[in-house]
């Protein structure tokens, strides 16, 4: 066991496949000699090579269709999209080629990809470089779709995706990078499609995904202070995504509040809400609310950006309207 | 235009030469059917035809290996054909059967058969362009030899993913080659209306520090000479190259269009300069039999003939096969 950062983690996890199989190669944008903008890809190019480990051009259609079409041909190929944000650039290759290229030949294309990619807020950069994309990937058939909220998951669900035969997006909220956490040593490989139970409590159900799982945390350590006991779920993956542990959880509780840090409008909450009106409506005692990033562009200033994204505050409020 | 253009034909043998005129004929008598059944209204959709520009599919179809990657557009029958797809197979996914290549998932702007190295048929402009190179990257770090050819409309050469899978290809040295069909339109819009050069692929090679090639996309001989050769600079490790073949669909950009945009002599010239009849002349000169042709062309519409029949017989997809495929499992499942 040691502890790790976020940012360790990251690098430790291509690591961790480029060893075990040759056939990943990873490439993006000051991914090598650099070693990544945010320094999360440090020290690969020193140890798998030029040829392994590759710098492109700012040309975020080639860098993932480059991958596609590696991944067609015997690769299984990591892809860095430096910001979230740059899924717009690029997102004809992601949502029209390689999220339909399987389904479209009836199977003849194989696209063992993942793309990860460095998410969200708090950083104070702004509108472009900012944000929570990853219910956009989660509205399109055939991508899956995980968010590590730890440096151990980060690990054990990067490996899961790069195994996985299926493209695979990780999304790391790059909020969390200077956090840390213990890692287990060895060899850490998770599986897609299981959410996580990161706190037990009786009367409120609250379902966070990456940088709000910490908040959502807080939210019910000081709730417990006022007798409230929260279940906090941990969704870590929206495609598969574990209805059973969430539905399980409000069927215990009867209360759901989510907590996403994109806009408001179908956010990942909405299908979670949708899903749990449908199969669990007779366990609510509350309505469902959902605590999210209001439906605007993230601001920049200090200020405004912490003014947008959900505070610990506004889960404690999320979680009181749910009971009342 | 025709006289700015290298000229590069070397003179294949004459087995070659015929097998190029034969899959000429295939293309042009499978898509001359497919339009048959379209107006049978047996083709749904829309379907995209290329009638008229079978030398550049069948030129680099003949220099290609069995372990080639071939990456089309969705003007892409003729180049799925000549990989060596089953007819009948692309006959009845145009039909929308089970028995289509794609199992009726995919239809006509989707054709892919990657057992024979038909690598997809792109139906987003561009899109391609980088697949193609990513692909030709795994076959360069994987030493497989391969070559991969990425076939792409004028149109392809004003959109972003043109310029970075260029550059990309060419800053790796990847073994691809881009072949641009310039049938003179994008669509329903003259290129050379929305174009900053004449030539829209062979004036841009230079920003790649590639060879400005310009041919005959008509002239069969012209485009095998040329696939040989940036080809074997591919597999040799040469480097991509990017080829504009110049050349003129008969018809229209998609069944809906009659292409009345396009002034009568310059249609005109261009059919008096089909491919298939300047070939089969220059073939008779060149000493083949015109028995031998004419066998080829009656072997060809006989087997246009079985795979139209198959097709049609074939049975339409099961529904229970609606979800299966969109994961490697064989399912769509999405949650536990």
């Amino acid at each position: 066991m040691a502890e790790l950062t976020y940012r360790e983690a990251v690098a430790r996890a291509i690591a961790q496949e480029m060893e075990r199989d040759p056939s990943v190669y990873f490439l993006g944008e000051d991914v090598a000699a650099a070693g990544g903008v945010f320094k999360t890809t440090e020290g690969l190019l020193e140890r798998f090579g030029p040829e392994r480990v590759r710098d492109t051009p700012i040309s975020e259609q080639a860098i993932i269709g480059a991958a596609m079409g590696a991944a067609m041909n015997g690769l299984r190929p990591i892809a860095e999209l430096m910001f979230s944000d740059f899924f717009a650039v690029c997102w004809d290759i992601v949502a029209n080629q390689i999220a339909k290229a399987r389904y479209m030949t009836n199977g003849q294309v194989e696209l063992p990809i993942v793309i990860r990619t460095a998410s969200g807020g708090g950083l104070r950069f702004g509108a472009q470089h900012s944000q929570s994309v990853e219910t956009w990937m989660m509205g399109i058939p055939g991508l899956k779709v995980v968010v590590p909220s730890t440096p151990s998951d980060m690990i054990g669900l990067f490996a899961a995706a790069v195994r996985d035969p299926d493209p695979v997006i990780v999304v790391e909220p790059k909020v969390l990078y200077a956090s840390k956490g213990e890692v287990p040593d060895g060899e850490i490989v998770d599986r897609l499609g299981v959410a996580r139970t990161v706190r037990e409590g009786g009367d409120v159900t609250i379902c966070a995904l990456g940088a709000m799982v910490p908040k959502a945390l807080e939210a019910a350590g000081r709730l417990a202070d006022d007798g409230v006991a929260a279940d906090v779920v941990d969704v870590r993956s929206l495609v598969p995504l574990d209805v059973r542990t969430i539905t399980d959880s409000v069927e215990r509780t009867g209360h759901l509040v989510t907590v996403e840090e994109n806009p408001r409008l179908c956010g990942w909450g909405a299908e979670i809400a949708s899903i749990v009106a449908d199969e669990a409506f007779y366990a609510l005692d509350g309505p469902i609310v959902r605590v999210t990033t209001p439906h605007l562009p993230l601001p920049s200033a200090d200020v405004l950006e912490d003014a947008a994204i959900p505070s610990v505050d506004r889960i404690i409020d999320g979680v009181r309207r749910s009971l009342a | 235009m025709v006289e700015e253009m290298v000229d590069t034909a070397q003179g294949a043998d004459l087995d070659t030469r015929l097998s190029i005129y034969r899959m000429m004929q295939e293309g042009r008598m499978f898509e001359e059917r497919a339009r048959d059944l379209f107006l049978e209204g047996l083709v749904k959709g829309t379907s995209h035809l290329g009638i008229g520009q079978e030398a550049i599919a069948a030129g680099f179809a003949a220099s290609l290996d069995p372990d080639d990657l071939v990456f089309c557009t969705y003007r892409g029958h003729v180049h799925t054909l000549l990989r060596g797809a089953p007819m009948a197979a692309l006959m009845a996914e145009l039909l929308g059967r089970a028995t289509g290549i794609c199992g009726g998932k995919g239809g006509s702007m989707h054709l892919t058969d990657v057992a024979h190295g038909a690598m997809g048929s792109y139906a987003i402009v561009g899109a391609h362009m980088p697949i193609a190179a990513g692909a030709a990257w795994a076959a360069q770090t994987r030493g497989t030899g391969q070559v991969t050819v990425c076939f792409f409309g004028d149109g392809t050469t004003n959109i972003g993913t043109f310029h970075e899978a260029l550059n990309l290809a060419a800053v790796w040295k990847l073994p691809v080659v881009f072949v641009c069909e310039n049938n003179l339109y994008m669509e329903y819009t003259a290129i050379g209306d929305v174009t900053a050069v004449e030539h829209p692929a062979a004036d841009r090679a230079a920003a790649y520090g590639l060879e400005s090639i310009l041919i005959d996309g008509n002239d069969a001989d012209a485009v095998h000479a040329v696939a040989v050769r940036t080809v074997a600079q591919a597999r040799d490790g040469e480097g991509p190259s990017l080829v504009e073949a110049v050349t003129y669909r008969h018809g229209g950009h998609s069944r809906a269009d009659p292409g009345k945009y396009r002034p009568a002599e310059e249609v005109e010239e261009w059919l008096s300069r089909d491919p298939i009849p300047m070939y089969r002349e220059r073939l008779l000169a060149a000493g083949a039999e015109e028995a031998a042709l004419n066998d080829i062309d009656r072997d060809v519409l006989e087997a246009v003939d079985r795979a139209t029949q198959e097709a049609r017989e074939a049975p339409f997809p099961d529904p229970e096969t609606l979800e299966n495929e969109l994961w490697a499992d064989g399912g769509s499942a999405w949650r536990n």
